[in-house]
């Protein structure tokens, strides 16, 4: 039953994923705001919480919170960035959970943001490389994706799994991205396409990699008590919200080939919502790697330990499958916008849960899981987000 | 240009110097203040000898800059003699081809150099395959 002081989704806003050259960090940012604003029939913010990882190296730009604010006519407000890696947006979106459930702030505007093209080639690969360990990993010249590579070729081998036995989460992604008009790539590929694109970083391929590039998306968040009479969408509850933490490099370890950190979120997560993997209508992983998913479906407890290929090879995470999972494409399709990942994630969990996501609806889904991870799941962000009759 | 940064990991980029629990006798690499295990502060350093075997490994064609000019090289988690897994570069390869479970041991080589052609070149350690 729904409580007065639970946490309400109240209105959702995103930009097109993509390339988006002519449009500058800020701009992109409120954007999204403006949209999320108006989605929520003009609920009035009084905080603003923003997630982004790299601003400051790509477009050399600290300081978001005060700058958005004040970009987006909010000068005044409470204003602040929560930066937790590739998690940032989730993390973002719990910093503005916990505000609104502590009853210090009544209406908060969540926004992620993430500007990737403002830099080129080697320098977006360096740009992320300060994400991993800077005096033991990145000074040898590993990378994210470097990472993503070694735990995939580690998981083949110990599972014996064949070559092209990811295949199916970008396949997934792809198919599920034709029906999103805000995904980077609306286009399925082939299985064959699959085999044959090139090495990244073997095994990994360019389809196991989402591709980092520029996007924005919002949330409106406020009480139960607080929406206005006559809000026009059905109404979209904040579930549980947890984070848990993991050693921070790979190497640290005992066992690299299991997500504690996802495990411990999504666990905590499913005890405070009393929910059970079954209940879960959809899933939002983290796809930020082929690999990422596979692992996330097994802490979530999904998948048995090494087993979570196999759901992207038996068709359980289509549309129609047993669990759903990168309903709207995903990180893969979609597009990786960094730290507005996470919020996209929760806007695409709310299209899901009010009916609004097109040809891509999840039949009377009524409980979406979505988790962001932060490093190779250095630090796991999870909501579970529920329709309210 | 990072004179200090690199100064400071010099035992840690020549030696593979850690560090051991004096309490529950843990190893540890990279050193570490406070064991993870037993929550004790940790203060003795522990040189590891450097060999060990292939984890898992991996070829980078998509550089960072810094990097980009040698790649594609070959990157890996070795699982250390000692217990700890170090990531680093694999060097000296030839034709070998790296597996996992590969014996490797530690050399040292040119890790970077920090900054533009005129900026100070960074040294490290690297693993190779043991010649039998």
């Amino acid at each position: 039953m729904i409580q007065k002081t639970d946490v309400i989704i109240a209105g959702i806003g995103q930009t097109p994923v993509g390339e988006h050259w002519e449009i500058s960090l800020r701009s992109l940012a409120v954007k999204a705001m403006r949209a999320a604003i108006e989605d929520s029939v003009s609920l009035e913010p009084q905080a603003l919480y923003v997630g982004n990882i790299l601003a400051g190296t790509l477009s050399r730009q600290a300081h978001l919170g005060a700058l958005l604010a004040d970009y987006a006519g909010m000068t005044g407000i409470e204003a602040q960035t929560i930066e937790a890696g590739g998690a940032s947006g989730g993390a973002a979106l719990r910093q503005g959970y916990l505000a609104i459930t502590s009853g210090l702030v009544d209406v908060a505007l969540v926004v992620g943001v993430e500007k990737f093209t403002d830099v080129v080639g080697p320098n977006v690969e360096a740009a992320l490389a300060t994400l991993v360990d800077s005096d033991y990993e990145s000074i040898h010249g590993l990378t994210p994706t470097a990472l993503a590579a070694l735990l995939t070729r580690r998981y083949l081998h110990e599972n014996k799994v064949k070559a092209d036995g990811l295949a199916g989460f970008p396949l997934t992604a792809h198919a599920n991205g034709v029906g999103n008009r805000n995904a980077m790539y609306r286009k399925a590929i082939t299985l064959d396409a699959y085999r044959k694109v090139e090495p990244v970083c073997d095994p990994l391929n360019l389809f196991d990699v989402a591709p980092s590039v520029d996007g924005a998306a919002a949330l409106i968040l406020t009480r139960y008590e607080l929406l206005p009479k006559g809000y026009p969408h059905p109404v979209i509850r904040v579930a549980a919200s947890t984070i848990a933490s993991d050693t921070f490099s790979l190497a640290d370890r005992a066992d690299p080939l299991w997500f504690s950190a996802a495990q411990a979120s999504a666990k905590w997560a499913f005890n405070k919502a009393v929910v059970t993997p079954q209940q879960v209508d959809l899933f939002e992983y983290d796809d930020a790697f082929s690999i990422f998913a596979a692992l996330s479906l097994e802490a979530a407890g999904f998948a048995p330990r090494g087993g979570g290929w196999k759901f992207a090879e038996d068709g359980s995470l289509a549309l129609t499958g047993q669990i759903p999972c990168a309903t709207l494409g995903g990180s893969k399709a979609r597009g990786n916008p960094g730290g507005a990942t996470g919020i996209y994630q929760a806007v695409e969990a709310t299209l899901q849960l009010r009916g609004q996501a097109g040809t891509n609806q999840i039949a009377d889904a009524k409980i979406a899981l979505i988790q962001s991870l932060g490093g190779p799941a250095s630090v796991a962000v999870t909501h579970i987000l529920a329709k309210e009759e | 240009m990072e004179i200090a940064r690199h100064w400071r990991l010099k035992d840690q980029r020549y030696n593979l110097v850690g560090t051991i629990c004096s309490k529950c006798k843990q190893k540890y690499f990279p050193p570490r203040d406070v064991c993870p295990k037993c929550g004790s502060e940790i203060s003795t350093r522990f040189a590891f000898k450097g060999r060990g075997e292939i984890y898992s490994y991996t070829t980078i064609y998509e550089a960072p800059s810094g990097f980009d000019e040698t790649a594609p090289y070959s990157v890996a988690l070795v699982r250390l003699e000692e217990g700890p897994l170090v990531t680093a570069q694999l060097t000296d390869l030839g034709e070998t081809q790296p597996e996992i479970g590969m014996p490797v041991e530690m050399v040292t080589r040119r890790l970077r150099s920090d900054g533009d052609e005129r900026g100070m070149l960074v040294y490290g350690y690297k693993f190779r395959p043991i010649l039998i």
